[in-house]
């Protein structure tokens, strides 16, 4: 059964220089590369399948205090910028795409575009923990911590001193840069040409990393504009904070319960310093919804200009009723318990996905994958498809709760 | 023909050999396509949360979307379309099993307590005039 026409795959990965009958990639139990690549990949299946009862957990929790408190998470979730959170899915989707497109190419034995789509992923990966470094310090900065630690003030919402912790997050990542630059640069000197190949595509993902902190940066001033125009504009009618006020009455349960104070009164804490509790949080750059809902309020509330039927919602809407609903050490602290903790525990599995691919990054420049053995590159890809499945689902549960 | 000969890739021969070349490489055109859907899902997503067509049933449809998005990502990218069905059936299982989870605990936790969180208010509404 020899004949001549050998396995280019094969041949061109030493099987001849090897002692042992068989490819250098196939292992010494596994009959063909078919079985030992089913083998991987039911092994990969139950791995995933142990990561979705895994999540399934914060999930759970997640369901259990929602269902308890919907109010707390409606208000809450207005913390959450959901323009960074939408760029932070289209980001994932992309990777998910390049990383399957790597996939393909590591099946069609195209190493180079391997190599770069192994490289598009990772940056993605780093533009993704980018943004969401931007969101975490922001959020740290205005003490919107895990239950216990939570201690927002809506007066104050910036935190006068503190550290400054977005360097600290992005500490960990100029460290990396500035150690493969070092690596890419040694390598270059020393002449070793593997090692260059290997750090030069790792610059640019280290370098993704600010890109992505740079993006959010931008998204988020883009948002502070907006929030000053909403505060110079709460001024200008006192009817909208009554009237926003009433939008959280309505789907707030125990806000129902009016307080025994007479409108005058009522009147004169709105007329002064006091500002309903939508402004002050749209006082902070991260809440675009409660902006958008506030501009929104205010061309209403132009329009109209009118104050008999805004004044009846004044009774149930004042501003303690609002705030006990949802901003509250204990139950806001909660949320972000479950915030942080979902999202955390997501972005270590992004940082994992990112070892992993760094690993396959290597294996792709020396042109170990052929389309006989390709496993370890599919296997990747499941793994990283189902951290972007994991953030289809925690993307509009977290960020786009109204 | 033992396997160490069929492996071998001196042994190989023209025709197609059990076991090997096994690979399908998902065509470009699908890749980009369902690539298209997710974004305009995830659009769609946005969009409805902007402007609440659904008013209660907001996240029966927030979620109803992300499940055919999780869809489109499993049968494409993760390949499962085109790979051996017992794949599937074991990952359709978690789902399963994540379902009776979520359902008996949900389930107990509303019909026991209805919070059990400790409530130490009134630290951060410091609403005073200045």
């Amino acid at each position: 059964m020899s004949t001549l026409e050998a396995d280019s795959a094969t041949d061109a990965h030493g099987a001849h220089d090897h002692d042992h009958d068989h490819p250098s990639y196939l292992a010494h139990h596994f009959d063909t590369p078919e079985q030992q690549f089913d083998s991987g990949k039911l092994g990969i299946w139950i791995f995933l399948v142990t990561e979705v009862l895994f999540f399934g957990g914060m999930f759970c929790a997640y369901a259990i205090f929602r269902s308890l408190r919907p109010e707390v998470f409606e208000g809450c979730s207005q913390f959450l910028n959901t323009k960074l959170g939408a760029i932070n899915t289209g980001v994932l989707l992309f990777s998910s795409l390049t990383m399957a497109w790597a996939v393909r190419c590591s099946q069609t034995e195209n190493h180079k575009g391997l190599t770069a789509l192994l490289a598009t992923t990772l940056s993605c990966a780093m533009v993704f923990l980018g943004v969401k470094a931007i969101e975490y310090s922001h959020k740290f900065h205005m003490g919107l911590l895990p239950a216990g630690f939570f201690s927002y003030d809506p007066a104050h919402p910036h935190h006068e001193g503190g550290p400054n912790y977005l360097l600290w997050i992005c500490l960990p990542f100029i460290i990396a840069q500035i150690g493969v630059v070092v690596w890419y640069g040694i390598s270059v000197l020393q002449g070793k040409k593997f090692q260059a190949a290997v750090a030069l595509p790792l610059i640019v993902v280290c370098a993704s990393f600010f890109g992505g902190v740079g993006l959010g940066t931008i998204l988020e001033s883009g948002d502070s504009t907006e929030a000053h125009a909403s505060e110079a504009g709460e001024h200008a009618g006192e009817g909208h904070v009554a009237a926003d006020g009433h939008d959280h009455a309505e789907h707030a349960g125990d806000a129902d319960h009016a307080k025994p104070e007479s409108l005058a009164t009522l009147e004169d804490q709105v007329a002064g310093t006091e500002y309903g509790v939508q402004e002050r949080l749209a006082t902070d750059a991260t809440n675009t919804g409660v902006q958008n809902e506030l501009s929104a309020i205010e061309r209403q509330s132009a329009m109209a200009s009118g104050s008999a039927i805004v004044g009846n919602y004044k009774i149930d809407a004042t501003i303690d009723s609002v705030s006990s609903e949802f901003l509250t050490p204990s139950r806001a602290g909660v949320f972000f318990s479950i915030y942080y903790c979902m999202t955390g525990v997501h972005a270590i599995h992004i940082l994992a996905g990112i070892g992993v691919l760094v690993w396959l990054l290597v294996r792709s420049v020396r042109e170990e994958f052929n389309r006989n053995y390709f496993g370890p590159v599919d296997y990747v890809g499941l793994y990283w498809h189902l951290v972007d499945l994991i953030w289809i689902y925690l993307f509009p549960l977290l960020y786009l709760i109204r | 023909m033992s396997a160490h000969d069929t492996a071998s890739s001196d042994h190989a021969a023209g025709e197609h050999r059990e076991g090997y070349d096994f690979a399908h490489p998902l065509p470009l055109p699908i890749l980009f396509g369902v690539f298209a859907a997710l974004v305009f899902l995830t659009i769609v997503t946005v969009a409805q949360a902007s402007f609440s067509f659904f008013g209660d049933y907001d996240v029966l449809v927030v979620m109803a979307i992300a499940t055919v998005k999780a869809s489109l990502v499993v049968m494409f990218f993760m390949h499962v379309l085109y790979d051996k069905p017992f794949n599937a059936v074991v990952f359709v299982s978690s789902f399963v099993f994540l379902g009776i989870f979520i359902i008996f605990t949900l389930s107990d936790s509303l019909l026991t307590s209805p919070d059990q969180i400790p409530v130490d208010d009134g630290i951060v509404m410091t609403t005073t005039d200045s």
